[in-house]
């Protein structure tokens, strides 16, 4: 099989059902969705989607009721080697009992490399973040968007074929969040990362995506797959006063109102 | 210039009081006829003489011997114990009833059994000093491992970050804020222990000196041992103060700024 026919991620059939004492809560019905190498999709949907649920899924921490996901032609059954995620809440997912250095260090210590490797990844990936001099810094000394970017440090020095986003912009400032954008086009850009993008600013995915799924109200599924035909080269400014961005971020909106209503696409 | 002014005002300050209880005892005793309550001065005059000499050694060291054996091997047990208890629900539910019994015996009335069993030696004073001193460290590892921040055990799993990585700098790291507060409390509970075990039934120790001074009607000496015990007290949490302030520097830390924030 040559690499274009096989995709990069492939998430097929998912449900997930969550068994409790008394009762018993579908989170997520029938999701599936492949992602192409290299690609950056983005997933929005309004609060209570299930966003997390399936990211989850997908990056091995919780196993799907049914269905699969697969990455690079092997099903997911844990925390794949391939994949690095980054959460919301960068306050809680960086170590603060360590510097930013041993933050992005500590994954890379079970992989085999030399400690001249190690210390170069680090370095390139803070680098690459625009955040320098603050090795030996504490998570909690800095502001949220730099403590952010030293969570993307942490998963760019690990070096995954596919990187999961999980809201990360959602708890910090207009401006800042601006930038992050800006450096996740040009991290993957760069990179040549796979990026599964979630959010529930349906701007910001436009602004990013090079396709946007759209997921309806829990139970979830997808509404649609909206392909995002902007440029590539994407300015805050002059993207976003596009009349295509208008129209695109229109779409979204109004099939985003109808998930809110509870209403789901014919035949599920 | 006005660092130093500022450090000399909080020292001034937070030695105001007990200068100021020193110079009330030396004053209102210093006239003292009472057998039960001599002068300060002559309490002093007995502490130079009695502790501050190499004799006194035969019965602080074996005393602080005890303790440190005593306290360490609780901090251990309580740590190595509490961290799988703290991580399994089955083992809480299982556990929990026995340990609260457990929890709830005195440690003081181990001594009379412990002496049936193990003896009158440093053995039994040891044992007591555990018996007393691993509840607190437990529990707390117990309450820490328990609230462990879900986001960063995630963060751990999807690194896919090994077994003894993840013990050493997530668990304990993660735990230590409340491991300390238990070795906290461990610390005033071994020294009363390690006083009491070794009024029972010992041949040296200060307990044991403090027993035989007060059978004795040796009252100067007694009180000056009570002030050793103070000053013991003193010492050891000033030591743990320290390591605390060294190991969780970034506790504080972060708790400043999430205050200032």
């Amino acid at each position: 099989m040559n690499r274009a026919s096989t995709p990069m991620l492939e998430v097929k059939g998912l449900r997930k059902v969550y068994e409790g004492a008394s009762r018993t809560v579908e989170a997520i019905r029938d999701v599936s969705f492949s992602v192409a190498q290299g690609e950056l999709v983005c997933i929005v949907g309004p609060s209570g989607a299930g966003k997390t649920t399936l990211l989850k899924c997908i990056a091995g921490l919780l196993a799907p009721t049914a269905g699969s996901v697969v990455l690079e032609g092997h099903a997911v059954t844990g925390p794949p080697p391939a994949m690095a995620v980054v959460f919301q809440e960068y306050g809680r997912s960086l170590f603060p009992w360590m510097t930013v250095h041993d933050n992005v260090t500590l994954p890379l210590k079970r992989k085999k490399m030399s400690a001249e490797r190690r210390e170069e990844l680090v370095r390139d990936a803070l680098a690459a973040v625009d955040l320098r001099n603050v090795e030996s810094a504490y998570p909690w000394q800095l502001s949220g968007g730099m403590q952010q970017r030293v969570a993307i440090a942490r998963a760019v020095a690990y070096e995954p074929h596919v990187l999961l986003m999980d809201e990360p912009f959602a708890a910090v400032d207009a401006q800042t969040r601006a930038d992050l954008e800006d450096l996740i086009r040009v991290l993957w850009r760069k990179l040549g990362v796979t990026v599964l993008f979630v959010t529930h600013d349906i701007d910001e995915s436009v602004y990013l995506g090079q396709r946007v799924l759209i997921m309806s109200h829990a139970p979830t599924v997808i509404m649609e797959d909206v392909t995002i035909d902007l440029p590539g080269e994407r300015t805050q400014l002059e993207t976003r006063s596009l009349p295509r961005f208008g129209e695109l971020r229109k779409h979204i909106y109004s099939q985003i109102q109808i998930a809110k209503q509870g209403r789901k696409p014919a035949g599920t | 210039m006005s660092g130093a002014a500022a450090l000399a005002r909080r020292a001034a300050v937070v030695l105001a009081l007990p200068l100021a209880l020193f110079a009330a005892w030396w004053l209102s005793s210093a006239g003292s006829q009472s057998f039960y309550f001599p002068p300060l001065r002559t309490i002093l005059q007995t502490f130079v003489r009695l502790w501050l000499s190499p004799d006194a050694m035969a019965n602080v060291v074996p005393s602080l011997v005890r303790f440190a054996i005593g306290y360490l091997a609780s901090a251990l047990l309580g740590i190595a114990c509490g961290i799988p208890i703290g991580a399994s629900r089955n083992l809480r539910m299982t556990l929990e009833p026995v340990l609260e019994f457990l929890r709830a015996i005195p440690p003081p009335v181990l001594v009379p059994v412990l002496i049936l069993f193990v003896g009158i030696g440093d053995e039994m004073k040891t044992l007591v000093i555990i018996f007393g001193c691993i509840w607190p460290v437990l529990l707390n590892t117990v309450a820490g491992v328990r609230a462990l921040d879900e986001v960063l055990a995630e963060t751990v799993r999807s690194y896919r970050i090994g077994k003894s990585a993840r013990l050493w700098h997530f668990v304990l790291p993660g735990a230590s804020p409340q491991i300390f507060a238990g070795l906290r409390q461990s610390l005033s509970i071994g020294i009363i222990l390690m006083v009491v075990s070794e009024m029972f039934a010992a041949s040296n120790g200060i307990g044991f000196s403090l027993v035989q001074y007060q059978r004795t009607f040796a009252i100067p000496e007694m009180w000056s041992g009570i002030i050793l015990l103070g000053l013991i007290g003193i010492a050891l949490s000033f030591i743990f103060r320290v390591i605390e302030s060294w190991l969780l520097g970034w506790y504080h830390g972060l708790r400043r700024t999430q205050r200032a924030a």
